[in-house]
């Protein structure tokens, strides 16, 4: 069984329905570490050693995290910028997380129409990502097409609910049937047949 | 005139007062200005002072054996030891050289070879007094012309002893009357063989090491423990004079010992109180000594002897010129540096007034020999000034590079841009950050215990009250950037305050706060940087209560961030508004006023709003869609 760090971001978790869903259904789960970055950081000073030891631990690393700006929250940035140090994450004798899996599940206020080409946004959530994509990469990591709960100021509470069973079945696969399906041609991992299945139950 | 203590204390304290002023006025040195005191109310000119004279000189001496001490507590051990070539070196050639040359020149004078000999060695010896009174009023301690002067006077003080044990050997008369008019002399161990002499002298200055480290500082800190500062000014005369007396017990010179002394107390904690404490006396004191040396110019036996003194004065002032500036050639000191210790130590020193008076006691000297030598002795003391002075104003602008090589490069006590005011809780947590930025601060507490333990610790930490500006002055709050003060007495701290912003208001101050009261005064008094001891932590404690009901850290961060800055700013407003009254009641009252305002305020502005970004209810009902 893979071991699955989820390293959650989010500064305004208390006014967050989506996420206090989300989290809720993944949080006490087996073999899940849920880290809540800005409870235990308040203040913005990382312990970089005990982050470190952290990642080391896991096999799957999540970077939960509502869209902020086409973005991250900023304590998640600088989670980054200050945890993934050159000689350890990246550079000649950076392979402490080689061949760890990484991907984002984010949450957005926008639907998916509006994040096309055609839409408001201009550009796709994997096009915003590429940040994210590219530093997984760069530290060795393979990156996942991220899981995504978009339109959440319009979502119902029973859609909301599917969400939350599908991050619960996201979780499992990972744990059990990595590498699972056909994973490189989905734009999300919520198109693949195993997490549409249970929507569809 | 013989009349009360008190009238000659008048006539010394008037003259000074006159006079000392007057000659700062055209830019003098002071030492200047006692002399001329002295040779005012002295008994040719104004008669105040007659035959007393010399017994107040040999008072005032102890302003010699305490400015010593003080030097030596401005030196710590290893730079005394890294001192020992400068001073066996160019003080044994300058006295070496001095004597031989002025031996000749008075043998060939016509004087008695014994004579030649006793003067010779009077001349070799320059006045301690008067040279580092000079260098120490300019500012000029730490230039080479400063640490070779003190190196050749150090010399001096030793060879001196020396001198002393040899003059009596000069006499064929053996010693039959000496005892008798010598009383200042008690010279204990007289009739001990030679080598008991040496073992009892290397005695004597490790008991002096010894009592410096394990004695005296005991005792202060058991003195400082009941807080009386006359009492430590009481503790810092008994040293001085112990130290004085046990070596002329010895044989010893006193401001040899006082000098060992402050070397052995330089790395002490009580270094700086007792600086400050011994100041005044030493400055009284080598003021009424010159005074004396004016006073004691014969000038009957000028006017016997017109020629013969100024022909002897000027060949002495230029004999020993001649060698200091060969000894300072060969040592290689510049150009200006050799000029000012050339002039600066020509003259004949107050150890030839002993010396001098001890061989006339032992029947060498005859009364005109002992008269004329004294007159040139003291003329020479008072013309060594001038010539300083002709030196600086003519030719040394001349010569060049002085004031690039007169900054003060303080390497005995370096100086720190930080002067930190208490060492307790908050103090020390303080220094230490600083301390973890690589800022070493001066330190200044007034609780004994803790500044040993964290001199222990490595630490460089003084003993001292605060609110005492020369005590500031002497940690240098001169060159100091900020100076902190962590004390919790708030009287202490608006003290400080007002005198730190009235005499050296370029440094910038920042004070502790013991509550928002206080704060007000502090604010009121004009400085910005004022920090309450309470509030944050209070702020914090709130917070984590906060967090413990449930409520985000995130969140409670930035609400807490907030909290403080609201309270910062009200505040700043409530201290402007001016206080009622001082009276103590009427305080406990405002502060209860005040307090309702505040909590008035707090209620109005209601429950914390919250941040507005990314409010998702907002949002949600912004996007609100019909369902379908």
């Amino acid at each position: 069984m893979k071991r699955i760090l989820i390293l959650f971001a989010h500064p305004k978790f208390e006014q967050s329905r989506a996420n206090k869903a989300l989290v809720k259904m993944i949080e006490n789960k087996e073999g899940v570490t849920f880290h809540d970055l800005y409870e235990r950081y308040p203040d913005f000073n990382i312990d970089i050693i005990s982050e470190k030891k952290l990642l080391a631990k896991h096999d799957v690393i999540v970077w939960h995290h509502p869209f902020y700006w086409y973005s991250c929250p900023p304590l998640l940035k600088q989670w980054m910028d200050v945890v993934l140090e050159f000689g350890w994450a990246y550079g000649p004798n950076g392979k402490a997380l080689h061949s760890k899996k990484c991907l984002n599940v984010i949450t957005t206020g926008g639907t998916r129409a509006v994040y096309c080409s055609e839409g408001s946004n201009q550009y796709s959530v994997n096009e915003f990502l590429r940040p994210f994509e590219q530093t997984a990469k760069l530290c060795g990591m393979e990156y996942l097409p991220p899981f995504t709960v978009m339109g959440t100021h319009n979502l119902s509470d029973q859609e909301l609910e599917k969400y939350t069973f599908q991050y619960q079945k996201l979780i499992c696969e990972l744990q059990e049937h990595l590498p699972f399906g056909e994973i490189k041609n989905c734009e999300f991992l919520n198109d693949t047949p195993q997490l549409n299945k249970v929507v569809s139950k | 005139m013989s009349g009360s203590i008190l009238f000659a204390a008048i006539v010394f304290l008037a003259g000074a007062i006159i006079c000392v002023p007057i000659a700062k006025r055209f830019g003098l040195s002071s030492v200047l200005g006692y002399l001329l005191a002295g040779i005012l109310i002295g008994p040719y000119i104004l008669g105040f002072v007659g035959d007393e004279g010399q017994d107040i000189l040999h008072f005032a001496e102890f302003g010699v054996v305490m400015m010593l001490f003080l030097i030596g507590l401005e030196i710590e051990p290893k730079s005394f030891w890294q001192m020992r070539k400068t001073i066996i070196g160019m003080g044994g050639a300058q006295v070496l050289g001095t004597m031989i040359v002025s031996y000749l020149l008075f043998t060939y004078i016509g004087f008695d070879w014994k004579v030649s000999l006793i003067i010779s060695m009077a001349v070799s010896l320059s006045s301690t007094a008067i040279t580092l009174q000079t260098i120490k009023e300019n500012g000029l301690m730490n230039t080479t012309y400063g640490a070779s002067s003190f190196s050749i006077l150090l010399f001096q003080d030793i060879i001196v002893i020396v001198m002393l044990a040899i003059i009596p050997l000069l006499t064929d008369t053996q010693k039959t009357a000496i005892d008798d008019n010598h009383a200042d002399h008690i010279y204990l161990l007289e009739n001990l063989p030679l080598g008991f002499q040496a073992l009892a002298i290397f005695l004597s200055v490790v008991t002096v090491v010894v009592a410096g480290r394990y004695f005296f500082v005991p005792m202060l800190q058991l003195v400082a423990k009941t807080r009386l500062r006359e009492l430590l000014s009481a503790s810092a005369l008994l040293i001085v004079i112990a130290l004085a007396y046990l070596m002329e017990l010895v044989g010893l010179s006193p401001a040899l010992g006082a000098f060992l002394g402050g070397v052995v107390l330089a790395t002490s904690e009580f270094k700086h109180e007792l600086e400050s404490n011994l100041e005044p006396f030493k400055g009284l004191l080598l003021g009424l000594f010159f005074m004396a040396v004016g006073a004691s110019i014969n000038f009957i036996v000028i006017g016997d002897n017109p020629l013969m003194i100024s022909g002897l004065v000027v060949a002495v002032i230029v004999v020993k010129a001649l060698i200091l500036f060969l000894v300072a050639a060969i040592f290689k000191l510049k150009a200006d540096q050799r000029l000012l210790l050339t002039i600066g130590l020509a003259q004949i020193g107050e150890f030839a007034f002993v010396l001098l008076s001890f061989a006339y006691q032992l029947n060498i000297l005859d009364r005109v020999e002992l008269d004329m030598m004294l007159v040139v002795t003291a003329l020479t003391m008072t013309l060594t000034p001038i010539l300083g002075i002709i030196n600086e104003r003519l030719i040394l602008p001349r010569v060049g590079t002085k004031k690039a090589e007169a900054r003060q490069v303080d390497h005995i006590a370096k100086t720190h841009k930080v002067i930190l005011i208490g060492f307790g809780h908050f103090g020390s947590a303080v220094g230490r950050f600083l301390r973890s930025y690589g800022i070493e601060a001066t330190i200044l507490d007034n609780d004994s215990n803790r500044v040993d333990l964290l001199r222990k610790m490595g630490f460089e930490v003084y003993y001292g009250d605060a609110t005492r500006l020369d005590l500031l002055e002497s940690a240098g709050i001169a060159e100091a950037k900020i100076l902190i003060s962590a004390i919790d007495n708030s009287d202490n701290v608006i003290h400080l305050t007002k005198m730190v912003k009235e005499k050296y208001p370029n440094v910038k101050l920042m004070l502790r706060a013991k509550n928002r009261y206080d704060a007000y005064d502090l604010l009121n008094m004009g400085v910005e940087d004022v920090y309450r001891e309470s509030l944050e932590t209070s702020v914090k404690m709130a917070g984590d209560a906060l967090n413990h009901l449930g409520f985000r850290k995130y969140t409670i961060y930035r609400q807490a961030q907030k909290f403080i800055q609201y309270d910062e700013e009200g505040l700043r407003r409530m201290a402007d508004k001016p206080t009622t009254t001082d009276e103590y009641i009427f305080k406990a009252r405002e502060e209860i006023r005040q307090q309702e305002e505040q909590l008035e305020k707090d209620l109005k502005r209601g429950i914390i709003e919250f941040d507005n970004h990314w409010d998702s209810e907002q949002m949600r009902a912004a996007h609100k869609v019909p369902k379908q």
